[in-house]
């Protein structure tokens, strides 16, 4: 008996061997797509291949050099860790990618950085805004603005706006993204003249009363929370639970549907800063709302409604930039995609793409929303930039 | 006096077949990184050996503790931790510093040892010596921090350890992680910019010979080596017996704190060379990645390739990373050989995986070599064996 | 004082209230322990389970049909892995049973994120427990009120369950002696079926406590809860129920009495700490019995 269990094993795990020997398409062009589905960044990773998807289905092909060739979009889990980058960025050059898509989170796209600039694959950032991402490399790219911009743009915010004088900054421990974004804040904010408190919370805390009762004693004015958003959906829910009347602040992660949900119905001020405003194109939100709830899939990986987030809208400026590489290139191969980066110019929803000699997009506005608690929806209100 | 001699050729012979096996796979190994063109299969089975002989040495040295000494220590992830750290921090070049360490004015911790060498023996030399000697401070720091940790817990009974071993490895990982020390290890963020496997090259006169995948099996087999010795020397004897009876083995005059204090001195030695050795396997290392979770991976490799059991430790390593990197990741995306699977998506690799796992757990105790060592004259003579109970069939 | 009492009262409520949910964890660990010497790792896992499972039946179903529906489920899950998981290797070393329980978190936790896809599910609200409460100025939501009472009316009836009934002697019996209270001709197997059930159903009713407060559920929800309820448990003694209610309690207040004087970054930390010194200093916890290991 436990031979035969022992021999199927081994047999399924020969089998297994040959499984990922696909046949290739002869007129198939390969777009990576390295993201987090699962981990603390998972919800957020799966808003952002919602638009590669939804860009994937608009335009599904892409003339390359008087041939038309079929986009194939390749997915590899990165799992929101940087242990589990390296195998994962493999997947998608042993996979044959052209360009690489990704990734939700810097450290993650920081720690594949290496394992693409080996095998001469370029990669477009879409939402990682650490400045580490793009420095140094000539294979990197991005096309959200970086966090030293968004601090800056947060606390003058926190300033002009909210008239803050104390700000407490909540990150995670050990996640590179909210202890960068709280960094670049305070530096901006005490330049300002503003105090600024700092704490950190453990990986899977879910108890924040005491983090929030020692921002109201510490006086805070505004408490400035860029995690993501599972810990954040816990902060507005205890925040309102607890009766504080103080304003959240947080940067781009927080531009979710999970926000809104968990605000709707309650008493709370919640701001963010990020890539893309709604009704900034009609047409665009029609069709992928439309999209997205033809599909119960979609639906899930939305977060169960139809709202669409920024990183949904950068995932799908990002697509089109990719084939507009492509398109200049001339060719399927990686490293004439990556001499011809640097020249694309795209205008997409979210404004006008163009790189810089680093890599990354000229971006010099960031959106300011505010959650709506009545009707569930974020509110426009201010374009923010550097003074 | 006669079959003394005899037995010693005997004992020579003994290792000829290993050591052709193994000079085997580091030819191949060395064609691989050099010779061979880059295609599907080769792209996914680098990175696989390499990180597989890592988890090999991972494994080797948490089963000298679990396996051949009977403590149940759940503490790999932290020293792992402390050793993936101490290699990074001390080969980052110094014009690196800076953009590495963003927030933190440059570190505090100014030069790097690889690029010192490097100026005096040339960069390739430099990098090589650099690395094995960071290697060597990085598991010689994971084994001053195991003398310290074990003053206390090495006292505590089998849960108890287990239990107090992975609380530490949540203190260290909470360290690193503090602001306060952020001028050395750079706080939440990531480190990178060190010595990799990449660097690793031979240069003769003017042929430059690269030695990225040969490196890591190098140590690790050099490491697993040490530890093999260890284990048939007079304290391996100790270990067992501690490990089968604590109060015969006391009784013996055996000194329980003292060996058990070397087994977990030299366990975690290995430990933080493995970690440095994941460090520049990873390219960037960061403190959230060292979780319980990481220990509790090595140790169900442990158990898969049986406790107790060096070589079945390394084949559980090499089985595991392949499975859980390579060959199961088709039961994510969502078809099987062209035909697509509704069930088949993201995860479900995971869920088949445990599934295996616990398989084993439960119907194959024993692992793969239970506490056995792979040898190929037991190959051989187990084969001898099959054929002539075969023959006896036959004939009866 | 009285603005001392509401600037801290906070911390001390989220204390006590936090304390409370790791009790009812932390009596399935001591209880699983006590009998089979057992650290079931993966009943942080089962606990993280229970709350999926509300989630997924309050979509379909109204609470009051969906609660009883979460309590049994939690039982025979943790029932279904005793009988699969622990029962086969009874006679096994004890570290195999430990490696085994390891095997069934990791198992639970995948499945978790199969399931859930990796996005964290929102708890459903439950009405009364879900509202805000002002306290003294403090304002929080009843569950975090209600917690500790609970908490202290289940402990009273399992004390009264252990001391005054047939089972509870069997119980008391097995985890003196294993072998013995075999010999006896007590049923080893229904006793511990039994305690399994016990601490599940305390588990399921911690996870509807504790995800009413935090609400919202991932598939490694249950690994932090789990580990400090166990740390819990061996600082009050590891066998003792009164032990696991007061370590847990003690816990739950000093690591909000952590974060509250601002050292943040190592709330976990301490937990661990805190371990480590008991076991050093009173390897038995504060009400464990002492024991003399026999050759």
């Amino acid at each position: 008996m436990k031979k035969t269990i022992a021999l199927l094993l081994a047999l399924a795990m020969f089998c297994c061997l040959f499984a990922g020997c696909g046949g290739q398409g002869g007129n198939t062009i390969k777009i990576g797509v390295y993201e987090p589905q699962s981990g603390d960044n998972g919800a957020g990773g799966k808003q952002e291949i919602l638009g590669m998807q939804y860009a994937n289905s608009l335009t599904p092909t892409v003339e390359i050099g008087g041939k038309t060739y079929n986009v194939e979009l390749v997915y590899a889990d990165n799992e929101s860790s940087t242990d589990k980058a390296v195998s994962a960025a493999t997947t998608l050059v042993s996979a044959g990618c052209s360009v690489v898509l990704g990734s939700y989170g810097s450290s993650v796209s920081i720690a594949a950085s290496d394992t693409f600039a080996a095998a001469g694959i370029p990669a477009i950032g879409v939402t990682c805004t650490n400045p580490q991402v793009t420095e140094g490399n000539d294979h990197y790219f991005r096309i959200c603005f970086l966090d030293p911009f968004q601090g800056t743009v947060l606390a003058n915010f926190a300033y002009e706006k909210l008239g803050a004088s104390t700000v407490y900054c909540l990150g995670q421990l050990g996640n590179d993204y909210d202890q960068g974004l709280i960094n670049y804040f305070k530096e901006a904010a005490e330049a300002l003249g503003m105090t600024v408190i700092t704490a950190e919370f453990p990986e899977n805390n879910s108890d924040f009363t005491s983090y929030l009762t020692t921002a109201k004693n510490e006086g805070a004015d505004v408490i400035f929370a860029p995690c993501s958003t599972s810990y954040a959906q816990l902060i507005v829910e205890q925040t309102a639970a607890q009766g504080l009347n103080i304003p959240l602040l947080a940067g781009d992660t927080w531009d979710s549907n999970v926000i809104l949900n968990a605000a709707q119905g309650k008493d709370s001020q919640i701001y963010v800063s990020t890539f893309y405003a709604e009704g900034g194109d009609p047409d665009f939100e029609a069709g992928i709302k439309e999209w997205i709830k033809g599909d119960a899939t979609n639906l899930a990986n939305n977060g169960g409604d139809d709202m669409v987030a920024a990183v949904t809208v950068m995932g799908y400026d990002a697509y089109y930039t990719a084939l507009e590489a492509l398109k200049a290139a001339g060719s399927t191969k990686p490293a004439d995609v990556k001499a011809a980066l640097p020249g694309v110019t795209y205008t997409g929803v979210s404004g006008a793409i163009a790189f810089n000699e680093i890599g990354d997009a000229e971006r010099d506005t960031a959106y300011i929303k505010m959650a709506n608690t009545e009707t569930g929806a974020w509110d426009f209100v201010a374009v923010q930039g550097v003074n | 006096m006669g079959k003394t001699l005899q037995n010693r050729q005997e004992n020579k012979l003994r290792y000829l077949p290993a050591i052709i096996a193994l000079s085997v796979l580091y030819i191949v190994l060395l064609l691989l990184d050099n010779v061979l063109p880059a295609n599907t299969f080769t792209l996914m089975l680098i990175p696989v050996l390499r990180k597989g002989a890592i988890y090999s040495l991972v494994c080797v040295s948490m089963n000298l503790l679990n396996g051949f000494t009977g403590l149940f220590s759940l503490g790999q992830a932290g020293f792992m931790l402390i050793g993936a750290y101490v290699y990074a921090i001390f080969s980052i070049p110094a014009d690196q510093h800076a953009a590495v360490y963003q927030y933190f004015e440059g570190g505090a911790i100014q030069f790097s040892i690889p690029e010192m060498l490097g100026n005096v023996l040339g960069t390739n030399a430099g990098n090589f010596l650099g690395a094995i000697i960071c290697i060597i401070i990085a598991g010689a720091v994971a084994a001053v921090f195991a003398a310290l940790i074990g003053i206390p817990v090495l006292r505590l009974k089998s849960d108890y350890l287990a239990i107090a071993t992975l609380g530490f490895a949540e203190i260290l990982r909470a360290v690193f992680q503090w602001n306060g020390l952020g001028a050395i290890t750079n706080g939440s963020n990531l480190l990178r910019k060190y010595t990799t496997f990449t660097d690793m090259n031979l240069q003769l006169g003017s042929i430059t010979i690269k030695l990225h995948s040969l490196f890591p099996f190098l140590i690790a087999m050099l490491s697993i080596l040490f530890i093999v010795l260890l284990i048939n020397s007079t304290y391996g004897r100790a270990f067992k017996a501690i490990r089968d009876d604590e109060v015969a083995a006391e009784a013996m005059g055996i000194n329980l704190f003292r060996h058990k204090m070397y087994a977990f001195i030299v366990s975690s030695f290995f430990a933080g060379v493995g970690g440095a050795l994941l460090a520049m396997f990873q390219t960037t290392i960061q403190a959230a990645a060292f979780k319980t979770a990481m220990t509790y991976e090595i140790l169900l490799m442990v158990v898969i390739g049986g406790i107790g059991s060096v070589s079945g430790s390394c084949i559980a390593a090499f089985l595991y990373i392949a499975c859980s990197e390579w060959w199961l990741r088709f039961l994510d995306s969502g078809s099987f050989l062209g035909i697509t699977v509704p069930f088949f998506r993201d995860g479900f690799r995971k869920v088949v995986f445990s599934v295996i796992i616990m398989v084993i757990v439960l119907f194959f105790s024993r692992g793969i070599m239970g506490d056995k060592e792979l040898s190929f004259r037991g190959l051989i003579s187990k084969l001898q064996k099959k054929s002539k109970k075969k023959e006896e069939a036959d004939n009866g | 004082m009285s603005a001392f009492l509401e600037a801290n009262l906070p911390y001390i409520l989220a204390g006590i209230s936090v304390g409370g949910q790791y009790a009812l964890i932390a009596i399935g660990y001591t209880m699983v322990y006590g009998i089979l010497r057992l650290i079931n790792f993966a009943h942080g896992d089962v606990f993280m389970v229970a709350g999926l499972v509300m989630v997924y039946t309050t979509a379909s179903l109204p609470i009051y049909i969906s609660i009883p529906i979460v309590l049994v489920a939690t039982v025979i899950l943790g029932l279904l892995i005793e009988r699969v998981a622990y029962k086969p290797l009874r006679t096994a070393p004890r570290m195999s049973v430990m490696i085994s329980a390891i095997g069934v978190s990791y198992l639970l936790q995948n499945c978790a994120l199969y399931f859930t896809g990796g996005l964290p599910q929102i708890y459903p609200e439950i009405p009364f427990l879900s509202e805000s409460i002002t306290i003294l100025g403090a304002t929080t939501k009843w569950v975090t009120v209600i917690t500790p009472f609970l908490t202290i009316i289940l402990v009273v009836l399992l004390v009264l369950l252990i001391n005054h009934t047939k089972i509870g002697m069997a119980m008391r019996a097995v985890s003196k002696d294993f072998e013995t209270s075999q010999l006896m001709g007590i049923r080893i197997n229904s006793v511990i079926s039994v305690t399994f059930a016990i601490g599940c159903f305390l588990a399921a009713v911690g996870s509807l406590l504790y995800f009413s407060n935090y609400t919202s559920v991932i598939p490694t929800s249950g690994a932090m809860p789990g580990l400090k309820a166990f740390v819990a448990a061996v600082f009050g003694g590891i066998g003792s129920i009164p032990g696991a209610v007061i370590g847990a309690f003690i816990i739950g207040i000093c690591e909000n009495i952590i974060k509250g004087i601002g050292w943040t970054t190592f709330s976990d930390a301490f937990t661990f700490v805190l371990l480590i010194v008991i076991l050093l200093v009173k390897p038995t916890g504060i009400f464990g019995e002492k024991t003399t290991d026999k050759v």
